[in-house]
């Protein structure tokens, strides 16, 4: 007889051959945390502590402890390199950890979070103690029973949470429970193209998300096209992805406070949708548009050095601030200014992400997975992995624009000792805006459908901005499939 | 009757057993793994269609839940209707180019061989490299659109307009027609020449000839890729995943959502894998109607060697 467990892996197998088709379907798509990549020599920074050694809280921490991530050499603490490895800012705290507690084994599954992986572990009763995912679909795995309350572990190992940003922990708290340690932190800002921008005859200070009636002149003073398809974006507003920002500047939220409610259908964000669209439809049709900004010169090479500032096929968009990096070190001396993004009243706001660490309910060893969550999230260990980048950066002659994790007291050090003038260039400024900003952030909260909803609301303004439909339509349909699909996850 | 009489159909009866059992030993190893990884699995997705179940919680019966929630979906005929488009589109345009190839590679002699290994390469290429090379073959100033620019085509924006999107997909996956081809070039390499030999000499020319001589001949095999690449086309999933999916914003996501894709969807992001099995035995019965429907259709215009049609 089928006991349940084998039921479900028996789905999971007959779920993944109809998914493959026949013999052309290899690969398994998942929705990932974002990669580390790269390599450096590494210092392993921490003292040691006794085998078996109790933790913070006075816990026994020794064991097994599985950590789903990527390490990539073996046994820790160790120096990994070459393609798929730990960068240097992941494994040197992973090294921290591992020189803290020597009677821990430490055992990587080498992978980035993998829905499809990491639900058949815990089907199969064998997750990993220890899980590092997006913060934006913690929800849903909270909802289905999959996670830890982490109440007793912050309380046991004496965590304190008023030392990481308080958006980052509303993204991980459900029902008043914290169920993510806060890893890195992402905040948006206006990158401005100078040198288009002058060309216009305007200044940076033009770009105001506050005055939306003059940031559509500017839009239309910027861009270039011939007929219905562009040859240079004036203002890109960043659509689907950064409509919350937009309904936010707006006066709205698309998710209530609680993440229970969807609110697509506020006419505050029908109002902010038809207004960023109408940036994008200013330069032609919006599957133009996309198509431009994505395959177009400079967008092909968004990471490398030939990207829209350096082709100036872009006067301005709001971004993650870990895009100044990339500027930085492939185009170093492109004249690029920073605006914060306004909402209506002139106030300044942003828009943050980033990924936590989880133990899933049915951990083995989560004491240990508890303590490694506070150590590598420590300011004492956030600073000795910036500092080995900070190192390497300034060794191989690169740019340093710092490393924004979700521990402000870990933000001061890094941005008070390691970044300067010299360190980030040019774009020293936008650093200090990214600081500012960081702090007037929102966050979205955990939607127990995270990814159906955001399926659905991006899905919507795709259909808007591609397909022509109609905002108040569009969001209308979106707010019921995605209601429906909260409720039905509850 | 004489003793030996008696044995002979003992013996001949205990031969016989004696071939069943090995038969069922060389069948064993099938035999597993068609229970444990196939029927296995079906049966307990059939069940699993019937409750709501996440993985992580016991599985609990909701009887018709699932199949009634499958009516009210509008995504269902949305990717349902995307796919059944493609295929469409896909199988028809497949099977013709790869006749047209098979033919030209019955006759180019020796050099078939390295013409044969050029058409299969791409079909051993991974699927998600094949995503990843076509997005940008057919971005707006990618290649694709640069030919037709020669011929003074304005080309549309193949990944970004929902009208373009899918057969946009459709050149995409004739790229893997490598093994439709080897398979047509097999079967006409097996059509007698003298046949073609006796209709020269009749006087039938080039067309008369595939036309009468090489499609009843080949027939055959024509079924076979048309079931084949009919189930693979409703299930086609990692390209399209790669190249709308894979970012979780995807510029065009509702024209190019295929059924198997939204299949994926719900079980592994959205955890209701109840619901993701019942999706998976509806495209199982309608993959079941369509191939019924064309082996019905085969009776009259498949012909086997050795049959009296």
């Amino acid at each position: 007889m089928l006991t349940r467990r084998p039921l479900g892996l028996a789905m999971a197998l007959v779920l993944s051959l109809v998914v493959a088709a026949c013999s052309t379907s290899e690969g398994t798509p998942a929705a990932s945390a974002p990669a580390p990549g790269g390599s450096a020599p590494a210092a392993s920074p921490g003292g040691s502590a006794p085998a078996g050694s109790p933790g913070a809280g006075g816990a026994n921490i020794s064991g097994d402890l599985q950590v789903l991530a990527r390490y990539g050499c073996e046994p820790a603490p160790c120096e990994p390199s070459g393609e798929g490895a730990a960068d240097e800012i992941a494994y040197t705290r992973y090294n921290v950890f591992a020189e803290q507690y020597p009677d821990v084994t430490l055992d990587f599954t080498e992978s980035d979070f993998d829905a499809q992986a990491f639900l058949t572990s815990v089907a199969a009763g064998n997750p990993a103690d220890v899980v590092r995912m997006d913060r934006a679909i913690i929800g849903t795995y909270v909802a289905e029973g999959a996670l830890e309350p982490l109440d007793q572990c912050i309380s046991n190992m004496g965590i304190d949470m008023s030392q990481y940003r308080q958006p980052a922990v509303d993204a991980v708290t459900v029902d008043g429970s914290v169920y993510g340690i806060p890893e890195f932190y992402d905040s948006r800002i206006i990158l401005v193209n100078d040198s288009v921008v002058e060309g216009a005859g305007l200044t940076s200070a033009d770009i105001d998300t506050s005055d939306w009636d003059k940031l559509a002149q500017v839009n239309e003073q910027l861009l270039q096209k011939e007929g219905d398809t562009p040859s240079r974006i004036g203002f890109d507003p960043k659509l689907p992805e950064f409509l919350p920002l937009w309904a936010k500047a707006n006066g709205a939220d698309i998710i209530s406070a609680d993440g229970k409610t969807s609110q697509l259908e506020d006419p505050k964000v029908i109002e902010a949708l038809t207004y960023a669209n109408s940036l994008i439809a200013a330069h032609g049709s919006g599957a133009a548009f996309n198509d431009f900004k994505t395959n177009g010169p400079g967008g092909v090479d968004f990471f490398g050095p030939d990207n829209q500032f350096k082709a100036d096929t872009l006067g301005a968009m709001p971004m993650e601030q870990w895009y100044l990096n990339v500027l930085a070190n492939n185009t170093p001396d492109e004249s690029i200014s920073f605006q914060p993004f306004k909402d209506r009243q002139g106030n300044n706001i942003s828009f943050s992400g980033g990924s936590t660490w989880v133990i899933p309910a049915s951990a083995d060893n989560k004491d240990a997975a508890c303590e490694f969550m506070r150590v590598v999230t420590l300011p004492d260990t956030w600073f000795a992995a910036a500092k080995v980048r900070a190192d390497t950066r300034a060794a191989d002659g690169e740019a340093f624009t710092g490393v924004y994790t979700g521990n402000t007291l870990a933000d001061e050090r890094i941005f008070g000792e390691l970044v300067t003038e010299e360190s980030a260039g040019a774009y020293f400024p936008g650093v200090q805006l990214v600081q500012e900003t960081a702090d007037v952030a929102f966050s979205l909260p955990p939607v127990p459908a995270a990814e159906e909803f955001q399926r659905i609301w991006q899905g919507a303004v795709n259909a808007v901005v591609n397909d022509g439909a109609d905002p108040t339509q569009a969001l209308t349909q979106a707010d019921q499939e995605a209601q429906d699909a909260i409720d039905s996850a509850q | 009757m004489t003793a030996a009489g008696a044995t002979a159909p003992n013996r001949r009866r205990w031969h016989v057993a004696e071939e069943t059992r090995w038969a069922f030993i060389f069948l064993l190893p099938w035999i597993v793994g068609f229970v444990i990884f196939i029927a296995g699995p079906m049966l307990a997705s059939l069940y699993l269609s019937f409750t709501d179940y996440n993985v992580i919680r016991a599985p609990e019966l909701v009887g018709l839940d699932n199949y009634q929630q499958l009516m009210r979906d509008r995504r269902i005929p949305l990717s349902l209707g995307n796919t059944l488009f493609y295929a469409l589109l896909h199988v028809p345009l497949l099977i013709i180019i790869s006749l047209f190839l098979a033919s030209l590679l019955v006759r180019v002699g020796r050099a078939a061989g390295a013409f044969r290994t050029a058409f299969y390469l791409p079909n051993v290429t991974p699927a998600v490299a094949v995503g990843t090379l076509f997005l940008l073959l057919l971005a707006g100033g990618g290649l694709l659109n640069r030919v037709l620019g020669v011929f003074g085509i304005d080309g549309p924006t193949w990944l970004t307009d929902p009208t373009w999107v899918k057969p946009g997909i459709v050149i995409m996956s004739l790229w893997t027609l490598g093994s439709t081809v080897i398979i047509l070039f097999a079967a006409m390499r097996n059509v007698p020449v003298e046949l073609y030999e006796a209709a020269t000499i009749d006087g039938a020319g080039t067309w008369k000839q595939f036309r009468h001589i090489t499609l009843p001949f080949i027939s055959g095999a024509l079924f076979f890729v048309l079931i084949v690449n009919t189930i693979a086309s409703l299930q086609i999933f990692a390209e399209v995943y790669t190249m709308f999916f894979a970012s979780r914003s995807g510029p065009a996501q509702d024209s190019a959502l295929f059924y198997t894709i939204y299949l994926f969807q719900k079980a592994f992001q959205d955890l209701d894998l109840g619901y993701a099995s019942a999706m998976a035995w509806l495209l199982f019965v309608i993959i079941l109607i369509i191939t019924a429907f064309q082996v019905w259709g085969s009776r009259r215009f498949v012909y086997y060697a050795g049959d009296d049609k």
